[in-house]
């Protein structure tokens, strides 16, 4: 099944991924089949990170695809870079997802079921996905615990702050700083530039 | 309530419960340098997201594709352009009473009050050319018979979208370096070899949409020059670039 799954080009090593947009808002239907290409694999990633459950995050992520096309005539490149601005709509609506009520219950039992389930994650990664995690990994480790569990709990979780807090058993105002200083940390370890 | 400037982190990773968020926003608008780190914390975030690259079904790309065949795109206007249009829809009595109780004021109070509504009225205009403007740029980049062509100017790109039948032209830069100080880019409409002014860009955005000035009136292309702020009536300067009308 291996040549059936489709491995896409790493968005981060992607120039030509603003450009791209730029055409796709002038209605370049081709443009965009490039920038699904360049992006389907981190959108789906992130939404599943969030929602685990892979028939849901197919759908939230194939929604974010096709309002990738829909706003890009109002994507601002002046407000940060392309991938950063398709990811972060996809993450926004895979916590949107998270936080709909009916979505919620049924999770939980389908997460624990679809985590026994191994072929989705044993298919191949791609080599720069693994350099990826890699660095990421690497940086995450340069954050205290309780940064690390307050950043990871909110964005792959998709727990808002309070739930955080309630999660740790910690004050409110201590999430919101750990939160702050963990992406300090892991911004400035990852050579993040806006 | 505690510093909002220690919310990016939270707001970055949609960790903020919604009415928090509006709350945020709000900061944020008149907040640059928390605009900047939410903007990093972002970037940041969205190395999370690369991490998280998962292989996609291939049958899912057939079905995004076919569904963005049926979805119409938004027009590129900005915010602020839908938030005249909704205080139009919405406001405009509001506005007429703001008028109205301008002139009834203007009978009190005499020159002063007349002066005001002068200027009230102008902003009216002015307010409305800008609409007018925006609503037309959005026109023939959304028009159906809508062409474009794309060149590399000076490390970004310009593109000249033109309608015929509505004869207007646009262009829109994207990472034009910015001219010199105390100069513009000026757009010209090439008639056969005369150039004719078609407006200016704005000389702070490296990356924008801009409605030329005038009809396209059969002119062979567009071109742009460095000119002293302020336009120039003819070039001054060789252009940066010629482009030829798309056909």
């Amino acid at each position: 099944m291996k040549e059936a799954v489709y491995i896409g080009r790493n968005p981060a090593a992607e120039p030509d991924l603003q450009q791209l947009l730029h055409e796709v808002a002038l209605g370049d239907q081709e443009a965009f089949a490039s920038v699904y290409d360049t992006v389907a694999g981190p959108v789906l990633g992130v939404v599943r990170a969030v929602l685990r459950d892979l028939a849901q995050s197919e759908e939230v992520a194939q929604d974010v695809l096709v309002e990738v096309w829909r706003t890009a005539p109002r994507y601002r490149p002046d407000r940060g870079t392309a991938i950063n601005w398709i990811l972060t709509l996809a993450h926004r609506r895979a916590v949107d997802r998270v936080r709909s009520v009916e979505a919620a219950a049924a999770r939980d039992t389908k997460a624990a079921l679809l985590d026994r389930t191994p072929e989705y994650d044993e298919v191949t990664e791609q080599v720069e996905s693994r350099l990826e995690q890699e660095q990421v990994r690497r940086c995450l480790r340069t954050l205290t615990d309780l940064q690390r569990q307050s950043v990871t709990l909110a964005y792959y979780r998709g727990l808002t702050y309070r739930e955080v807090a309630e999660a740790l058993a910690l004050p409110l105002g201590t999430v919101k700083t750990r939160l702050r200083d963990g992406l300090i940390r892991l911004r400035d370890c990852l050579g993040v530039t806006a | 309530m505690t510093d909002p400037h220690t919310l990016t982190g939270a707001y970055a990773l949609h960790a903020l419960p919604d009415d928090e968020r509006a709350g945020f926003e709000r900061h944020l608008a008149g907040c640059p340098s928390c605009a900047r780190e939410v903007e990093e914390f972002e970037a940041a975030a969205a190395r999370l997201a690369l991490a998280s690259t998962v292989p996609v079904r291939p049958a899912m790309r057939e079905e995004v594709l076919h569904r963005v065949g049926s979805v119409r795109q938004l027009t590129p206007g900005t915010t602020p352009v839908e938030r005249v249009r909704r205080s139009k829809a919405l406001g405009a009595a509001p506005a007429r009473w703001a008028l109205a109780a301008c002139v009834a004021a203007a009978a009190v109070f005499g020159g002063t009050a007349v002066w005001q509504y002068d200027r009230a009225q102008d902003a009216q205009q002015r307010a409305a050319r800008a609409e007018r403007q925006a609503s037309d740029l959005a026109g023939v980049l959304a028009a159906p018979d809508a062409k474009s062509r794309t060149v590399r100017v000076a490390g970004g790109t310009g593109t000249v979208v033109v309608s015929a039948q509505r004869d207007r032209a646009v262009f829109v830069s994207s990472k034009m370096p910015e001219p010199p100080k105390g100069k513009v880019y000026q757009l010209w409409f090439d008639d056969g070899g005369t150039m004719r002014d078609a407006g200016l860009m704005d000389p702070a955005r490296a990356s924008q949409s801009v409605l030329l000035k005038g009809p396209v009136d059969g002119a062979s292309g567009v071109g742009v020059t460095v000119e002293p702020a302020g336009g120039s009536a003819k070039p001054t300067s060789a252009p940066v670039t010629v482009l030829s009308m798309p056909s």
